[in-house]
């Protein structure tokens, strides 16, 4: 097990390493001089060296690469100039709407899909599977930034029961925290909850078709016992993996919705330093969410260990 | 008379491909959700078509007089803040929304197709690309697209490469899957023991048994680059205005979601009626071609 988990681990390093890579390379495709972006078309050549000279303009590519690394590895991601503060200080000013949002967008659909699916799956074939199964497949078939712009039209503006948009931190109140957060999360969460509900139905239906569950069923067990007992163990490691697989799709989908709602999260940042061509922001905070991606992931890969013996087992 | 038998020999096989192709393509349509898909993606194909003809006005006309106007007969779909039809404004941006999906399969194909095979067939080749496949797909999609779009500038052209970018690496994993099965069949070895050369073996013999996999997987990247091109134009990030795309549409439509509502309903409906299409194709080509579900499912 030991083994398990450590090789699971080194094999993160070369999958981070590419990550650092990519993020690094694709901001410094950009066209023209970055000091010429940020200083303006006004600006006198002595300022422009001069910002070239700070940020390492004018070092070898792979010397700023090396630069920019070494201060990712110190927890250094750079300065935003618009922002006049670190990137780090930044991404973590906007941290907390962008965990509240993605954890209970994750918790609603979790909740919802995997009963869903399991319902689905054990009533295949009629009509509360096709029903289901056509929800699940509306799910992943509408954007979630649409899903929230109904949301808003139809609770806000018509209905006037819920804010609009904006956000309230925790330490306002729960009740104030979810008011405002209860629309995107539900927005956020449909898509995910469609596609766990989805794999959880095929991932069951799968299982359902092995041999041991014939035996359970020769042998008289009753069918709840046979699915929970049985068959939803052996059908929760697909189902596990997509959750994790997903979170890409979460994270991405939060970007989107934090701008529909106007919350002031990781997506909003990004977006606005889209906006500000504020090159520096915006690596710091896609190289984050590609790192928490891989982490989550690892936990993941981690949890198989306590849910699968065959894993634990295998050398 | 060889001519003859060869004539007659070709007629055969014309005749068995045919009869093949009528089972197909029945047990497609009997599959009613694929030809629901099919209906509904022939419905925008045609609009992006005949855009310019079933259009009631250019779609960057503006009319001050005709501001904010509600759904009525003469705007379909109402009019926007520069009075604007919203529905020719929709028929037109399908156009971007059929021709970045496209685009953005044809190319992650090809590319994705390519480095699958080759990181299938070469092992000492499959730990470097899979390892730059792990790292980019540990992006999430819309961000990187998002990313690639910062440093490019908005342009169609950029949209078009900054998603097929985000699904290059998807491509190159299903098909590398499924070609790490056909290489280790026994006609491959075969061939190669009768001395075919391995870019032969590769093409000829392991691409069109990948193919299975890669047309289900077109289907759906298809239907998330239509998603992901209207969430980058939504941001701003995407297709610039004021050329309509449903996304920018949906923009406008946001900040005025008050006073008019039509302005962001209907580029919506449109953007699930195409993702809905593909996805019911894509889940019918699946049952279709995938012997593994359908072993499942009987």
């Amino acid at each position: 097990m030991a083994k398990y988990i450590l090789k699971r681990i080194l094999y993160l390093l070369p999958v981070l390493a590419v990550v650092a890579v990519v993020d690094f390379v694709i901001i410094h495709l950009t066209p023209g001089d970055p000091a010429a972006v940020i200083l303006g078309s006004d600006a006198t050549d002595m300022d422009l060296a001069k910002l070239r000279e700070q940020l390492g303009l004018n070092l070898p590519i792979y010397a700023q690469f090396g630069r920019w690394l070494w201060g990712v590895l110190h927890g250094d991601l750079g300065w935003s100039i618009f922002m006049d503060m670190s990137v780090s200080t930044a991404i973590w000013q906007h941290l907390g709407p962008t965990v509240s949002l993605t954890l209970l967008a994750e918790v609603i659909a979790i909740v919802v899909a995997l009963p869903l699916g399991v319902v689905a799956a054990a009533n295949r074939g009629t009509w509360i599977d096709q029903s289901f199964m056509t929800l699940a497949l509306l799910g992943i078939s509408i954007p979630s930034f649409w899903i929230g712009l109904n949301f808003i039209l139809l609770f806000a503006v018509q209905l006037n029961w819920l804010p609009a948009a904006g956000y309230q931190p925790l330490s306002n109140g729960l009740v104030n925290h979810l008011k405002y957060l209860i629309m995107p999360a539900v927005s956020l969460g449909i898509m995910q909850g469609a596609l766990i509900a989805r794999m959880t139905r095929s991932s069951l239906l799968e299982v359902l078709n092995e041999n041991y569950i014939r035996t359970a069923e020769a042998k008289g067990l009753s069918r709840f016992v046979i699915i929970f007992k049985h068959a939803l163990r052996n059908a929760f490691i697909p189902i596990l993996t997509v959750i994790g697989l997903t979170f890409a799709v979460l994270i991405g989908g939060a970007v989107v919705t934090e701008t529909v709602f106007n919350i002031p999260g990781i997506g909003k940042l990004i977006v606005t330093s889209v906006m500000r061509r504020d090159y520096a922001v915006i690596q710091g905070a896609i190289l984050m969410t590609a790192v928490a991606y891989v982490l989550i992931n690892l936990v993941i890969d981690l949890m198989y260990v306590l849910i699968d013996p065959r894993v634990r087992l295998s050398k | 008379m060889e001519v003859a038998s060869t004539g007659t020999l070709k007629n055969k096989t014309r005749f068995l491909d045919s009869f093949r192709r009528n089972i197909i393509l029945r047990r497609v349509l009997s599959n009613r959700l694929a030809v629901t898909g099919c209906m509904l993606l022939s419905v925008i194909f045609l609009m992006a078509v005949f855009a310019p003809l079933i259009a009631t006005q250019p779609p960057l006309q503006m009319k001050v007089t005709d501001r904010l106007k509600a759904p009525s007969a003469e705007h379909w779909f109402g009019t926007d803040e520069f009075g604007r039809d919203v529905y020719s404004r929709v028929l037109y941006g399908s156009r971007i929304s059929i021709a970045v999906g496209f685009s953005v399969v044809v190319i992650s194909s090809v590319f994705g197709l390519i480095l699958g095979l080759y990181s299938a067939y070469y092992r000492h080749l499959d730990n470097l690309i899979m390892r730059v496949v792990d790292g980019l797909m540990a992006f999430p999609a819309v961000l990187l697209a998002i990313a690639i779009m910062a440093a490019l500038g908005p342009k169609i052209e950029n949209v078009i490469i900054s998603i097929s970018v985000v699904y290059i690496p998807t491509v190159a994993r299903t098909v590398r899957s499924a070609a790490l099965v056909v290489r280790e069949q026994t006609y491959i070895e075969a061939i190669r023991a009768l001395g075919g050369r391995s870019w032969r073996i590769i093409w000829r013999h392991i691409a069109p048994n990948c193919m299975s996999p890669l047309i289900i997987q077109a289907t759906f990247i298809f239907a998330y680059a239509v998603i992901i091109e209207a969430s980058l134009s939504f941001l701003g990030a995407g297709t610039p205005p004021p050329q309509p795309s449903w996304g920018n549409i949906l923009s406008d439509g946001r900040t005025l979601i008050k006073q008019a509502w039509w302005i962001m309903v209907f580029p919506g409906v449109a953007i699930v009626m195409t993702v809905l299409g593909l996805n019911l194709i894509g889940d019918g080509l699946r049952d279709l071609l995938d012997p593994h579900t359908n072993k499942a499912k009987s």
